[in-house]
């Protein structure tokens, strides 16, 4: 155990066990300036609000991209552009609750559309820019999603499924240089040539009018969409304030994108409801340029994911080292279990750890984390946010366990303000999450003597590769796509930097061979039609694969052999 | 044979990596793949993969890092030193 000294005590957070000792949701609506019974609009919440702070003058976004590109926008022009996004797509014919998705790159126009969908009213729908066609068209699909919003690069993939998207009314290109390279059905909108907007009364939405619909995986059958509603902006206001340690002279850098929940609960709202600066970065991964930019810009608080950290830890200290990095004062870790190895090489090398902190897109904010100025125990996930009751629950019968040590299911009391109101489409999936009183996350974890929280793994065949979630459904339908293919089971192996990732067990059809082709063009298959992260990036071909005598194939038995972990009960085994 | 590798290479990327219709990415030796955002490192992978068993190397997985994979140039550059 150790104490971070980096951390001063005049943190947000003060006293962890004194906030949590005295917390109630109305500490957090208070700091808001939002009472019960007020509208409260994310959109709003984000711009209009802190303009009328008076720090309209202030900066809100930094941002660059790989060929050096910046932009620059203070709150207030944060304010203007996506009151001409809300302006825009009203006068397209958008309504509240209508779903418009974004599909872009981390450029400027995803954040502002992002926060000009809401302030309209709609519900936002951020897709990662890289899914392929058929990773987008289930989403697409689900949602109806009425507009989407996209860029010349990305457009190619939406043309290839419109006709199957009979309820896309539109296609909105953002940085489209020629309308005649544009489609049917598709339109060009520019934010730099459009009139400014100085007025538009944002959407007077409830506490519980639906927000944002973010699709997560899950073990069987298509994604989820987990919808979430404006009050959520309540505690991913108070816990970026908390665990982040946002203040009014940070410089702040998520790394996350936007088409994940880290990318918008803490990469949009929760910093700009603090009125934060936010630097945002669209490129690819580069210890190099990574450190650059923290150095430029003076990046105060660094919130990343281990799979980044241990991409820094392979090039070494000495990189870290060449750089100023002097401005850095608290950094945060999500997505997967930081392993202790990472914490103490962030001391190391940047003179403060990593904190880790936990939560799910269904839960919308951070639910389980290290806070400023705690004694941070390297590899734990750390304690509740205040508010928040979490215990582990037995794995079969969900009673709470009380015995140190003993692993079960992390369990949340519900309700907390950003907590999902519903998979889109999927009631019976949102209500198979709650049992005897508690929201289930699918996580197993143990919990210490002194209450911290120690993360063993997932309770469920979803892969958690590079701090994302992928479905082991999705990819074997995909792998079933390919010619050649006659079964396949696709489970996490592990990985030194992403934890886990994708391993696919393939047999194949009469008339084909093992072979390195084959290989990497079942590879190439999977990654063009559903995504990278989906990309088996290892495949074994095998004669059979293990099956219940009704057929179903034992993924938990192929995923135990990967692992080197007891394969369990195999009574209902085939026998070859 | 560089030059055969590197046309190789980025025929390879090209066909891979760039949308068929993509008429707007350019693509040259030196155009930054990773940190441009062109290849993820998740699709590096693949690319590590074509490698290998298109010469016949092993390049180690401390080798393969996003700054190494980061253009053609480089890609061409780690392939030789694994071939020696």
């Amino acid at each position: 155990m150790h104490s971070d000294k980096t951390i001063p005590a005049t943190s947000n957070i003060g006293s962890y066990e004194e906030r949590a000792a005295s917390f109630d949701w109305s500490v957090a609506e208070a700091e808001l300036g939002w009472s019960e019974g007020d509208p409260i609009n994310i959109g709003a919440v984000c711009t209009d609000r802190i303009c009328e702070q008076g720090l309209g003058a202030k900066l809100a976004l930094l941002w660059e991209d790989s060929h050096g590109k910046e932009r620059k926008y203070t709150f207030d022009e944060l304010r203007v552009a996506t009151n001409k996004y809300a302006r825009y797509l009203q006068d397209i014919g958008v309504s509240p609750q209508d779903r418009v998705c974004v599909f872009m790159d981390r450029i400027p126009d995803f954040y502002i559309s992002f926060l000009g969908i809401l302030k309209l009213g709609g519900i936002a729908q951020p897709l990662f820019s890289a899914f392929g066609p058929e990773s987008l068209v289930v989403r697409l699909q689900d949602a109806d999603t009425k507009v989407a919003l996209t860029t010349m690069r990305h457009v190619r993939k939406l043309r290839k499924i419109r006709q199957d998207l009979p309820n896309l009314e539109t296609i909105v290109v953002v940085d489209c240089p020629d309308v005649s390279k544009l489609k049917e059905g598709e339109v060009a909108f520019s934010l730099d040539a459009a009139e400014p907007v100085e007025e538009f009364e944002a959407y007077p939405a409830w506490r519980e009018t639906p927000s944002v619909l973010h699709y997560t995986s899950g073990t069987t059958g298509k994604p989820k969409g987990a919808l979430h509603v404006h009050g959520s902006v309540i505690q991913q206001y108070i816990s970026a304030k908390w665990v982040l340690d946002l203040g009014p002279d940070d410089v702040y850098w998520c790394t996350a994108d936007p088409g994940w929940v880290t990318g918008t609960s803490y990469g949009i709202i929760g910093a700009w409801a603090n009125g934060v600066t936010q630097m945002i970065y669209d490129g690819g991964f580069s210890s190099e340029a990574w450190y650059k930019l923290i150095a430029k810009y003076g990046v105060t608080i660094w919130y990343s994911a281990p799979t980044a950290i241990r991409l820094l830890m392979r090039d070494g200290k000495e990189l870290a080292w060449k750089h100023d990095l002097s401005s850095l004062r608290h950094l945060i870790s999500v997505g997967e279990p930081l392993n202790a190895e990472a914490v103490i090489w962030s001391e190391e090398t940047f003179g403060k750890p990593f904190y880790d902190s936990y939560w799910q897109t269904e839960t919308g904010s951070i639910i389980i984390t290290n806070y400023p100025g705690m004694d941070v125990r390297p590899g734990s996930m750390g304690k509740p946010f205040p508010g928040i009751e979490a215990k582990v629950v037995d794995l079969q019968t969900h009673e709470p366990i009380d015995e140190p040590g003993r692993v079960g299911l992390i369990a949340i009391k519900p309700f907390w303000p950003s907590i999902m109101r519903g998979y889109w489409n999927n009631t019976p999936g949102y209500f198979s999450k709650f049992d005897r009183g508690w929201y289930l996350t699918g996580d197993r974890s143990s919990i210490d003597a002194d209450g911290y929280f120690w993360f063993v793994g997932r309770d469920d065949d979803v892969i958690n590769t590079g701090g994302h979630l992928v479905g082991p459904f999705e990819i074997e339908s995909a792998l079933l796509e390919h010619d050649a293919v006659a079964e396949s089971a696709a489970v996490g192996t592990p990985d030194k930097v992403n934890m886990e990732v994708v391993k696919a067990f393939i047999t194949l059809k009469p008339g084909f061979e093992p072979s390195d082709d084959l290989e990497l063009e079942i590879m190439n298959f999977v990654r063009k039609r559903l995504s990278p992260l989906a990309m088996p990036q290892v495949i074994e071909f095998a004669t059979t694969l293990p099956k219940t005598r009704s057929g179903k194939i034992m993924r938990r038995v192929l995923r135990a052999q990967e692992w080197g972990e007891p394969i369990g009960d195999i009574s209902t085994l085939e026998n070859d | 044979m560089s030059e055969d590798m590197k046309e190789m290479v980025l025929e390879y990327v090209r066909e891979e990596y760039v949308d068929e219709d993509d008429e707007d990415t350019e693509l040259d030796y030196d155009t930054p793949l990773i940190s441009g955002g062109l290849v993820d490192s998740f699709s590096m992978v693949s690319l590590k993969v074509f490698l290998e068993k298109k010469y016949h190397i092993q390049i180690p997985d401390a080798k393969a890092t996003p700054e190494a994979f980061d253009s053609v140039n480089k890609i061409v550059a780690l392939v030789k030193e694994y071939q020696d």
